[in-house]
């Protein structure tokens, strides 16, 4: 499909093949999440992402901004951990930012995705450096001018980045010193979700 | 279970709605006992307690927390106290982002035990929604050393 016209079915497709991605690696996230957190993640965004699979089938959104912004409120509704608000204001921001369109660029796209992630900021109060989903989705973002390949690999980087990194948010934040090493977990599937837009994107 | 009881005052205004939001169904239904145990027969203000997933589990769900908001609402605003992590970060969104909130909910910035309790007093004397918040807020300064 042309990369400069996205519709409804492209963000079908990218939140459906989102949930298979995040069934997929449900238990490493959950092992990261065992190092330095409370050892849900992957549970969470299985059942949230499921939720938001099972409700854009039942009923197909008409334009990307009402893709999203269902997905997100599932996300809210269903995730149960700190995941479900972040990743639900990230879909919910970015899908509002997309407004009524019926095809969006990828341009305008990017443009949504950061409102979306300002919004994850301020929502948490966090800023890239944190070891935060932030440290994979800023970086995506800007990336996103590039290529969608290259916002799947500035996720990914971002996300090893975020290793020696010491925790200055969430549960983590609590273990000081000792969550560093690790990979953030939230950083781990946000990159997840960029690898999946690429491989969507085609 | 995350029931309302109170509700509005015979025959008087509205009072504020407070609602305890916890990752845990046991404390938020506890805090809310002792909240309305403390306040004496005077606990007069309705209190839902939003703990927990709706399996039991440990966590936040939005689902019962617009369920309770919804249950104290007698249209004089509805005071939410939350715990940490996620239970702050899902009233915000659901705050930022929703509709499912009941107009005039609002998130209290408060300790959740002493916030609770001071939440329940005020409103139950029929303070505003801002007097209540006021007065959860207040809990901070009080020092125990």
């Amino acid at each position: 499909m042309s990369a400069s016209a996205l519709d409804a079915a492209f963000f079908v497709r990218w939140m459906t093949a989102s949930a298979a991605s995040v069934n997929r690696e449900a238990d490493r996230l959950t092992e990261l999440d065992s190092a330095i957190g409370d050892a849900d993640h992957g549970s969470n965004m299985r059942r949230g992402f499921a939720a938001v699979a099972k409700a854009l089938e039942a009923e197909p959104p008409a334009t990307p901004g009402a893709v999203l912004m269902a997905a997100g409120r599932q996300l809210v509704s269903t995730v149960g951990g700190a995941s479900g608000p972040l990743y639900g204001t990230l879909l919910r921001r970015t899908g509002k930012a997309l407004g009524d369109a019926e095809q969006v660029s990828v341009d305008e796209l990017r443009a949504g995705l950061r409102a979306g992630v300002d919004a994850v900021g301020q929502l948490g109060g966090a800023a890239p450096g944190d070891k935060t989903m932030l440290d994979a989705l800023d970086p995506a973002v800007d990336a996103l001018a590039t290529s969608f390949g290259a916002a799947a690999a500035a996720a990914d980087e971002g996300a090893r980045a975020t290793v020696p990194m010491q925790a200055r948010k969430g549960r983590a934040s609590y273990l000081g010193e000792r969550s560093i090493g690790h990979q953030d977990p939230g950083a781990t599937s946000s990159a997840l979700l960029f690898a999946t837009l690429a491989e969507v994107a085609g | 279970m995350s029931g309302a009881d109170g509700g509005m005052t015979g025959g008087g205004a509205a009072q504020v709605g407070i609602v305890l939001v916890s990752h845990s169904g046991p404390v938020a239904e506890s805090v809310a006992a002792l909240a309305k145990g403390l306040a004496g027969g005077g606990a007069t203000a309705p209190v839902a307690a939003a703990g927990g997933t709706p399996d039991g589990g440990l966590g936040t769900s939005a689902e019962l927390i617009v369920q309770a908001a919804r249950a104290v609402d007698g249209g004089a605003g509805v005071a939410l106290l939350v715990d940490l992590g996620s239970a702050v970060l899902t009233v915000k969104a659901l705050l930022a982002e929703g509709d499912e909130l009941p107009d005039g909910a609002r998130l209290v910035d408060a300790p959740f035990v002493e916030g609770a309790v001071a939440a329940v007093v005020t409103a139950s004397a029929g303070a505003d929604l801002t007097a209540v918040a006021a007065a959860a807020g207040e809990a901070y300064v009080y020092r125990k050393e």
